[in-house]
């Protein structure tokens, strides 16, 4: 093993902790950490759904959850509007 | 008023059995009547850890069936007299336990002592949560390992919509007591940090115990490391844990056995 491969094989906690949040990211907002925030992602998605015709792969839920608070980041694109 | 506390993690063997009674005995130690129960039905464990495995009559289960009055069933420790024990069944039989019966030994329990420490089993099942049910402030038990922590977030979940809290529109406490920890391999790099896990599931820490042969040895010996050996680090960390607990204010630290190279050195030119 070279030198490189020696570090390398060492000091996997990074990859580790890259890893898991973007997995707990993911698994927040899907499997639903939280039941709650999974039940208002799919309300407010067909609420909107209602007067806007939206792309739900331009949707993007992320649930963060933090000391006191936890907070629901909804990112829609919305199709340009066609009005004059 | 009496606080009832869950010691669960989603992930088996992380020492939430180890943690429960080294946090129940040093409660105890502190002047706190306190009882631990075990919820591991099937798989007990407490009682060995407590060495109290030859004193078990009954159960959990028999005082939620009405076959034991509580008092029967509720063993005092030997070395302290605050502190007791309720074993989990031995039984096969998963749905022994049930909400109502369980609701109604923690309200007994809740008039009989401080602290009601209940000693989740694994996995994100009926016993965990019936564990987790009542619980008004939840220690997460993780170790700084992925799939550890993975679960430890699970589980946070979990407290935060399937607990009684949860269901009255309150804030569950919930606090991380991250254990076997050994701080030269997180400097090293080898094993996630402090700080990685912490940012990773967010919620306060409440201690660092860090990994030790001395754990293993008491639970040989058949008592909670603070009691068999309370100068160690684990048992350091868990007596600043439990004083956390008590609302103290206690500097974070990761403590440290005196079993480095200068120690056997110092050894050597003894003998
Ligand atoms: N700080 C520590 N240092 C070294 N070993 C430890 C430490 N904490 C726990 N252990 C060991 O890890 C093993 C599992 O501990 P414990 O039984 O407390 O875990 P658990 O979470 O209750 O497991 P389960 O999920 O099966 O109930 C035991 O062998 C115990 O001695
Ligand atoms: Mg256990």
């Amino acid at each position: 093993m070279n030198l490189f491969g020696f570090f390398r094989a060492r000091n996997t906690a990074p990859v580790a902790r890259e890893r898991l949040q973007i997995l707990l990211a993911h698994e927040r907002a899907i499997v639903g950490g939280s039941d709650l925030a999974a039940i208002l992602r799919e309300e407010i998605l067909a609420v909107i759904s209602k007067h806007v015709a939206i792309d739900q792969d331009k949707v993007q839920v992320k649930l963060d959850r933090g000391g006191s608070i936890s907070t629901l980041e909804i990112d829609i694109e919305m199709p340009a509007f066609e009005g004059k | 008023m009496s606080k009832v506390l869950v010691v669960t993690s989603g992930k088996g063997g992380v020492g939430k059995t180890t943690s429960t009674a080294s946090l129940g005995a040093a409660l105890a130690a502190a002047g706190q009547k306190v009882v631990v129960v075990d919820f591991d039905v099937g798989l007990r464990n407490l009682d060995l850890v407590m060495g109290a495995e030859r004193r078990v009559v009954y159960d959990l289960i028999n005082v939620v069936n009405g076959d034991a009055k509580l008092a029967q069933a509720l063993i005092r420790d030997k070395r302290n007299d605050n502190l007791s024990l309720l074993a989990a069944s031995q039984t096969r039989d998963k749905d022994a336990l049930n909400l109502e019966g369980v609701t109604k030994v923690i309200e007994q329990l809740r008039e009989k002592f401080d602290w009601v420490l209940c000693d989740s089993p694994a996995g994100i099942e009926k016993g965990a949560l019936l564990a987790m049910y009542h619980a008004d402030l939840a220690v997460v038990v993780t170790n700084p390992e992925v799939s550890s922590v993975r679960d430890s977030d699970r589980i946070i979940g979990m407290l935060d919509s399937k607990t009684a809290k949860a269901e009255r529109g309150e804030k569950m406490e919930k606090v991380l007591l991250l254990t076997r920890y050994d701080q030269a391999r997180a400097a090293r790099g080898e094993m996630l940090k402090v700080e990685d896990v912490l940012e990773i599931l967010s919620i306060p820490l409440l201690g660092i115990v860090p990994e030790s042969q001395e754990v293993l040895r008491a639970s040989n010996l058949g008592a909670p490391v603070v009691m068999s050996s309370p100068n160690c680090a684990p048992s350091r960390a868990y007596a600043d844990a439990v004083r956390r607990l008590q609302g103290e204010t206690v500097p974070m630290n990761i403590p440290v056995d005196r079993t480095g190279l200068f120690a056997k050195f110092l050894n050597w030119r003894v003998s």
